[in-house]
């Protein structure tokens, strides 16, 4: 069974048709790419599928669950990871803390009102950590962490919930070009391994076409191409889309 | 019916001069977002220098209206001193400190205008020309409130045409949509600032200037203005002169015909409308949300960390002689120390709502009031034990603190403080107007503490030992779960959503926790006093509580701390040292706004910080 299915996803603002009627699914373990120029519609998109925007019409269904309109948190709670396009954690606690907050959400015991948390959570925390290579900087603020750090702490917020789907939005930006391939090698290892799906979107073409099982591309709201990096390479109508912008054939 | 006609006619009189006031406050806060809690003291120096102007000049009209409109621009020009000596250098700093800076404003001018002109009241002349009255519907009606009723509409038609026909007014309507933006367009937004606040504390002055005819010139009309121009401009829409408009309509009326149809709950009615207008329109009638700040990250609170030894050990310090040294005091000394306690309990619970929680309030006193009158009215009509009643105190005070704050916690920033101020307003008058079962304004009288905690000095440490641990709970609670889903939902509520945190609950649930805090406070200070008064709900007290919190710091719960004790003994102090306390006070909170814009605890915090290299 499919981990995430799409069908028939729609939303207009006012006048303008933002997304258009798109259908598409993901496979446990498998890559997909969400691409298109600005304006597409690929934030509009990700935020139906999370539950920040409630789609006009169509489905989402996660594990064959119809997860259609209810809040982020509860599509959280179904196991969906979330990194933002814009970085947002709390930046008055540490990395450390950051990350004991998602599990501690998981685990529901932030009701308490006694222990106190820097003893809650705190090795698995720091597993997590690790493993996104971030456990040197643990102690430090959020507040003060550079830019690439905080994308890579977001996606260790993001699998403390053990997801069955991560959602990442523009996980790159903001990051220089070594640092883009090694993280986004590590999400795909740490996807296979465990079994997410990653439905994620990029702008950076390297990114796509080196990491992606499959791609997406809307263009207007609607898709124009699905298919394997090299189909989609080769799709006149892509091709169209990114015309005079050269992105797609990977040159800089 | 005619005396409908009349009382109509007399309530557009008074939205007139409610809009004037409020129209100023209203474009000051849309272009600069500073809550000015001084704009009433402004009003009320208008109408003292319009008296001084207008007695002073040669009678009849070049006197009179040459007093009022001089009186008007030397009232902008001290706004625009204000602006340029104080309010400039904090536009950086939090929205809540601008307005502790404001308060002491209000302080200082209330001062220097007892110095000026003296406690008793002063009556004006009246207005030449406009001295008797006219014949409507058959009922005399005076010439002077019918010129008010002209100046409202004039002065909106003026300012709409300042603000949509000259350049000066599209830059104040862009900085009132987006003030970053016109910032990075190249305009002097110092020069905006300075001018909307002449302008804006112009029409304050005149507002003040123009009721010399109508009322006495008091020195308490600076607050019971402000109220008022609050609840106008936030009714309104902060920021919006037509909702200001619409909103000193609606409320003037209000007035006019609250006293003929509920004459009960003449002083509620407002609260109530304001509070109804807020829960229905978060922003006010014609208000629209903010445009969310850019740069995220770029005003993070600082890291909470354990507390620094030195800090450890004061405290105890401090513990040992709070416990050791009592009993070799004497009863009044006690006395002051019992108080010393629950405040610092009434400032630590209002901190879990303003530093961790990131709300404001500016009600809390409510809660305070509503576990005095717990414990009172237990007390009273059950004949219950003062345990009873102390047990009683949190639970009222936690009730009402989840019924209010089921609504207060769904607005932000401005609106979500007025909002707890209407309902800190409601419970007040409730507490004056309902005498048969509360006294009124004659308070329970006899709420003594059981004789085992008659002495002073048990009553001293059960008083101790009571807000210690409360504190301490608060104190665990900040470094527990809960206090970090409070933080998590300040910080990013997009992120705490995202990772299963329900923002609205945590709100809700830690404003209700502070509620109850500060209802052990008010119940132990009901004992105390052996009475309970509806100024324990009052304005003045939820304003102690914020500048307790304030001037220590809102980052860590030694801010408040420290804040109380020092607040509490320095006003202690200073009224048995001088008449002029306020003035002291205010020229003491200005300064301290503007030197240690982190509180007195965040000061410290960071000077131990920076001396131990670990930023």
């Amino acid at each position: 069974m499919a981990t995430l299915e799409v069908e028939g996803l729609t939303k207009s603002f006012g006048g303008v048709r933002a997304v258009q009627g798109v259908t598409f699914a993901v496979e446990p373990g498998e890559m997909l790419a969400l691409i298109g120029p600005n304006g597409a519609g690929k934030s509009t998109c990700f935020n139906m599928l999370n539950g920040q925007l409630r789609p006009d019409a169509g489905r989402v269904r996660l594990m064959g669950r119809d997860i259609t309109g209810i809040a982020p948190r509860q599509v959280w709670r179904l196991g969906v990871g979330r990194t933002f396009q814009i970085t947002a954690t709390f930046g008055s606690m540490t990395v450390l803390e950051n990350v004991q907050m998602a599990l501690l959400s998981h685990h529901r015991r932030l009701g308490q009102l006694w222990r106190p948390v820097a003893r809650m959570d705190a090795a698995p925390a720091r597993a997590l950590l690790d493993r996104l290579g971030m456990a040197d900087q643990a102690a430090r603020p959020c507040g003060i962490l550079a830019y690439g750090d905080l994308k890579r702490v977001e996606l260790a917020i993001a699998l403390a919930n053990e997801p069955k789907l991560l959602l990442m939005d523009e996980p790159t930006a903001g990051m220089a070009p070594q640092e883009r391939v090694s993280l986004m090698a590590l999400t795909a290892d740490i996807a296979r391994e465990s079994g997410i799906a990653v439905l994620f979107t990029e702008h950076d073409m390297d990114v796509v076409f080196s990491h992606a099982d499959r791609i997406l591309v809307l263009d207007r709201g609607r898709l124009i191409a699905e298919g394997e990096p090299a189909v989609v390479r080769a799709d006149p109508k892509v091709r169209e889309v990114y015309l005079g912008s050269g992105a797609v054939t990977g040159a800089h | 019916m005619e005396n409908l006609v009349l009382q109509a006619l007399s309530g557009l009189a008074s939205a007139s001069s409610l809009f004037l006031v409020a129209s100023g406050l209203t474009v000051i806060f849309g272009v600069s977002r500073v809550v000015n809690f001084a704009h009433g003291s402004l009003y009320m120096l208008g109408a003292y220098l319009a008296w001084t102007l207008v007695t002073t000049l040669p009678r009849g009209h070049l006197g009179f209206w040459g007093g009022v409109i001089g009186a008007a621009l030397l009232v902008g020009l001290i706004g625009l001193l204000v602006e340029v000596l104080l309010l400039r250098r904090i536009y950086r700093a939090p929205e809540l400190f601008q307005l502790l800076a404001t308060f002491g404003v209000v302080l200082i001018v209330q001062d220097l205008a007892l110095m000026t002109w003296g406690a008793q009241d002063l009556l004006g002349p009246r207005a030449p020309g406009l001295r008797g009255s006219v014949e409507i519907v058959g009922l005399r009606f005076p010439l002077y409130e019918l010129f008010l009723i002209g100046v409202g509409p004039v002065v909106l038609a003026l300012l709409w045409l300042l603000f949509h026909r000259t350049r000066w007014g599209t830059l104040v309507r862009a900085a009132t949509q987006d003030r970053e933006m016109v910032g990075a367009l190249g305009v002097n937004q110092r020069m905006l600032f300075t001018s909307v606040f002449f302008l804006g504390s112009l029409l304050a002055g005149l507002g003040g200037a123009l009721q010399l005819p109508r009322e006495s010139v008091n020195l308490h009309m600076d607050l019971s203005i402000i109220t008022e121009a609050f609840v106008v401009v936030v009714v309104g829409g902060l920021g919006s002169l037509s909702g200001a408009a619409l909103a000193a309509l609606l409320i003037g009326e209000l007035h006019a015909f609250g006293i003929l149809i509920v004459p009960k709950i003449t002083l509620v009615l407002v609260f109530l409308v304001m509070a109804l207008v807020l829960v229905v329109r978060p922003h006010g009638l014609l208000g629209k949300p903010e445009a969310a700040a850019r740069g995220g990250q770029g005003s993070a609170e600082p890291v909470i960390g354990p507390a620094p030894p030195a800090l450890r050990w004061l405290a105890l310090a401090a513990l040992a002689v709070a416990v050791v040294l009592p009993p070799f005091l004497g009863d009044y000394a006690v006395s002051v120390l019992t108080e010393l306690a629950i405040f610092v309990l009434f400032a630590a619970s209002l901190h879990l709502i303003m530093g961790p929680g990131g709300m404001a309030s500016f009600g809390h006193a409510a809660y305070f009031g509503l576990g005095a009158y717990g414990a009172a009215l237990a007390a009273q009509w059950l004949g219950a034990p003062m345990l009873a009643g102390l047990a009683l105190a949190p639970l009222m005070a936690g009730i009402f603190g989840l019924v209010f704050g089921y609504f207060c916690v769904r607005l932000s920033g401005v609106y979500a403080a007025m909002l707890t101020l209407a309902f800190a307003q409601i419970a007040w008058s409730v507490a004056f107007q309902w005498v048969e079962v509360t006294g009124g304004d004659n308070g329970i009288l006899g709420v003594w503490p059981d004789a085992w905690a008659a002495p002073k000095l048990v009553y001293y440490y059960l008083a101790l030992a009571l807000c210690l641990g409360a504190t301490l709970f608060l104190r665990r609670v900040v470094h527990a779960p809960f206090g970090y889903a409070l933080r998590a939902q300040r910080d990013s509520t997009l992120r705490a959503e995202a990772i299963g945190i329900d923002a609205f609950r945590i709100r809700w649930l830690g404003f209700a926790l502070a509620a109850a805090a500060a209802g052990i406070a008010g119940g132990l200070f009901a004992y105390g006093k052996g009475s309970v008064f509806p100024t324990y709900m009052g304005i003045p007290r939820s304003v102690d509580a914020l500048l307790m919190v304030l001037l220590g710091g809102v980052q860590t719960l030694s801010g408040p701390i420290i804040g109380a004790l020092a607040f509490t003994g320095l006003q202690e102090q200073l009224v048995r040292l001088t008449d002029l306390w306020r003035l002291i006070l205010g020229c003491i909170i200005v300064l301290l706004v503007l030197f240690f814009p982190q509180g007195l605890a965040g000061a410290a915090r960071a000077r131990w910080e920076a001396r131990h290299g670990d930023a």
